[in-house]
């Protein structure tokens, strides 16, 4: 388990310190006082968490520290990653083979928020367990995405199924649905193109590739994860809502965490949506997909060891 | 559906306004009931617009605009108002939402929006993972070369797989020059020899497309800083996702630190992001925003208004746009007699033509509805051009008579207009219904009936209303 953390928080580690700039002085042995509380606030607004969840940490600093004027910042950080603890029960989750292989994974999200590469990452992830991928290039729309996905492939040994741009992605699907199928696969990826989560005949194209799957496997695809940038804002929200509505999500991975970003939007999206979190980017690299953990999350955005 | 059937004309709804949209009307709304004691009461003060003030800091932040940035715009926003006498003509609500607007604009639009008018031009564009360079990058060259130049683009991602393809697709798509060198894992030397390449090649205007990276990534950084000494650009543009949260500020700053940035482009400004990120850059930096991304096709690229980014972070819709669209294409007499027509509740089947062939000539639906308050969000369904359109054809396909006097349409007549237009009778009859709703309600308010208007709008609502609108 502390292995698991270290490995976390290294990826999270440049995050970690700079959210660490703006409150090593606030979390440190220092007492809490007016002053500090203004920077605390401060530094839950940047970290993306919305203004519900940053007035739930606060509130309860606040209530603390009226009970005890002597809390000290690192006290108080305490309190705040119990609260963010607190907000993200239960948004956690492992992937779950299907009773019947291969389990299907669409990744969906809005145009570079890192699918193509998650596809690659998460497969590579499998099969360094032992589990046999497929992986389906069924972006068909943005210019080399395919060669993209392709160049993966064969760095990593992936099997793929591919057609060219301007292919139906549908049909693409569909193809590399039966071949995992017939070579008994244990995992199939579908890569797809970004869309903007209001163009709502782009994501009539996705309810198709759905059909299409379950043609193949009712039960298919067995998980729908949105691909969330964690460097963006509110916005996430929207997107989160609308590909639930149109797809019907069942988690999201989130990426470019290896950045200053602290990703605070994935609180919101739990909060209003209650989707899951499956994994977080940190990287570029074939390895810089890390399991997601609400506690190890919490720990790591308020600067505390494990 | 093929990838080229990927239209973006017409778009979407069925959703019911976003959470976002909501949020943007309610602004003037809240602002509007935290001043309303304000009315009459001579001068606007600290103490009187406290609330008001704290509304506009949650509706920033809600925007996505950086705490610190929101926190310093509200002080402005204070200074500028109080003191100030309260207008009798507007509600003191509408009058601090145009002090805020008229800083907002102010602020989004200092500084040199236009490019360096250097030739060669040369242009560097940097920025985070997946913000839309490559795109971009086709993007600029298109406008450039429609302005007269012969724009070059050169590869300088040599990390993300097929990146270099990518760009090569779309230079050869858009016909621009094109640099790479698949082999060499030295951008400065790829730089220094795309220089060369495009001299030769008789360019007078370089674009060159960057990898992806982060700003605290020192070695990357590191890396563009020595491709941006040898190359020497004109102009170095920040390429950012318009629903950039928080992030945004540090991220700006750290390669405006490293580059000397000229300015910003903001992408994806086509989905629903309020756009606060780019206030956020523009007052930390003081970089100016040039360029704005709105689509995925090459041609989906504007210069930047300060004023519609103004009304977007607000939520107030694109008024100023819509008005000034709508004073272009709408010929006022004409607008003028058809009101009257209106008003005498005598409008036949060729008005109504005629009113959708102005309706159209401001544009699309879309991007008609995406200007109006509080709709900026919103989606229209995907086949409402394609509904309208169909109305046309049936109404094109009746005789003049016919058109004047819908009372003469019978069976037979129905289905010879169905043949004419390539539709079913049902499609014939179904205009002519509504088209009777809408005669029933004009006589209805020629009448004086507003209100039984109202609820027999509310019922067509219930039918799906007129096809098209």
């Amino acid at each position: 388990m502390f292995g698991l953390f270290k490995k976390f928080k290294d990826g999270f580690a440049k995050t970690f310190s700079a959210i660490g700039e703006k409150t090593r002085g606030l979390f440190g042995g220092r007492t809490i006082d007016a002053a500090s509380l203004g920077e605390l606030e401060e530094a839950l607004y940047t970290a993306d968490f919305g203004v519900a969840t940053t007035e739930e940490i606060l509130r309860e600093i606040k209530v603390a520290h009226q009970k005890d004027a002597t809390l000290a910042g690192q006290q108080a950080a305490a309190i705040g990653a119990a609260v963010l603890q607190r907000v993200l029960a239960g948004s956690e989750r492992v992937i779950k083979p299907a009773p019947q292989a291969p389990t299907v994974i669409v990744l969906l999200g809005v145009n570079g928020s890192g699918k193509t590469t998650t596809t690659a990452k998460l497969a590579w992830k499998l099969k360094q367990e032992g589990k046999t991928v497929v992986v389906a290039a069924c972006d068909t729309f943005r210019a080399a995405a395919v060669e993209q996905l392709k160049t993966w492939a064969q760095r990593l040994d992936l099997e793929i199924v591919a057609s060219h741009t301007g292919a139906d992605s549908a049909a693409v699907a569909f193809d590399a649905l039966q071949a995992a199928k017939s070579r008994g696969r244990d995992y199939l990826i579908v890569d797809t193109a970004g869309r903007l989560h209001n163009k709502s005949n782009l994501m009539e194209e996705l309810a198709k590739i759905k059909r299409v799957l379950a043609k193949v496997d009712p039960a298919a695809p067995h998980e729908s994860w949105l691909v969330v940038d964690g460097s963006l804002g509110s916005n996430s929200i929207e997107q989160a809502k609308a590909f639930h509505k149109t797809f019907g999500l069942t988690g999201l991975v989130i990426t470019k965490l290896d950045g200053t970003s602290r990703g605070g939007a994935i609180v919101g999206i739990w909060r209003e949506l209650k989707l899951p979190i499956y994994f977080v980017g940190l990287g570029e690299q074939k390895e810089d997909l890390q399991p997601y953990s609400v506690e190890n999350y919490a720990r790591a955005v308020f600067g505390l060891e494990k | 559906m093929s990838p080229q059937a990927r239209k973006r004309s017409c778009l979407a709804p069925k959703n019911e306004p976003t959470l976002t949209t909501h949020m943007f009307e309610s602004l003037t709304e809240k602002l509007g009931s935290a001043l309303r004691n304000l009315r009459g009461v001579g001068k606007l003060t600290e103490e009187n617009m406290a609330d008001a003030l704290k509304e506009v800091r949650t509706a920033l932040l809600a925007a996505d605009v950086h705490f610190k940035v929101a926190r310093d715009f509200v002080e402005r926003v204070q200074v500028a108002c109080v003191g100030q006498e309260v207008l009798k003509s507007v509600t003191p609500g509408q009058q601090v939402v145009k002090i805020i607007n008229d800083e907002l604009v102010r602020l989004l639009g200092e500084g040199q929006t236009a490019l360096s008018p250097a030739r060669p031009l040369k242009i560097l564009m940097v920025g985070l993972h997946g913000s839309g360079k490559t795109t971009s990058t086709a993007k600029l060259g298109k406008l450039l070369k429609k302005r007269g130049y012969k724009p070059f683009v050169v590869a300088c991602d040599i990390y993300r797989p097929a990146a270099i393809d990518q760009l090569e697709i779309l230079a050869k798509q858009e016909e621009l020059g094109f640099y790479a060198d698949r082999q060499s894992q030295d951008v400065t030397a790829i730089g220094a020899a795309a220089l060369a390449a495009a001299d030769a090649a008789g360019t007078d205007c370089m674009i060159f497309d960057t990898a992806g990276r982060l700003q605290i990534d020192a070695d990357l950084i590191e890396e563009v800083k020595k491709l941006r000494a040898r190359i020497q650009p004109d102009e170095v543009l920040l390429v950012a996702d318009g629903a950039l949260g928080q992030e945004a500020v540090n991220v700006a700053k750290a390669f405006h630190d490293a580059l000397q940035l000229t300015g910003l482009i903001l992408t994806k400004l086509d989905g629903d992001a309020r756009g606060g990120a780019a206030l956020s850059i523009k007052s930390i930096t003081g970089v100016p925003i040039k360029f704005v991304g709105t689509g995925e096709k090459t041609g989906d690229f504007d210069t930047f208004y300060p004023d519609r980014l103004a009304s977007r972070i607000l939520g107030m819709g694109d008024v100023v746009s819509l008005v000034e669209r709508a004073q272009e294409n709408i010929d006022q007499k004409e607008a003028e007699r058809m009101a009257e027509k209106m008003r005498k509740a005598d409008f036949n089947l060729e008005d109504f033509l005629a009113q959708m062939q102005q309706i159209k000539k401001m544009g699309s639906m879309q991007s008609i509805v995406g200007m109006m308050p509080g709709m900026s969000g919103v989606q229209l369904p995907d086949d409402s051009e394609k509904q309208m359109a169909r109305t046309e054809a049936i109404i094109y396909s009746m005789t003049l008579k016919e058109r004047r006097k819908p009372d003469l349409l019978n069976g037979s007549r129905r289905q010879r207009i169905a043949n004419g237009a390539g539709v079913k009778i049902v499609e014939v009859n179904q205009l002519l219904k509504q088209f009777q709703q809408m005669q029933k309600m004009m006589k209805m308010l020629k009448g004086g009936g507003a209100k039984k208007m109202m609820r027999q709008m509310e019922a067509m609502k219930g039918k799906g209303g007129f096809p098209g609108f």
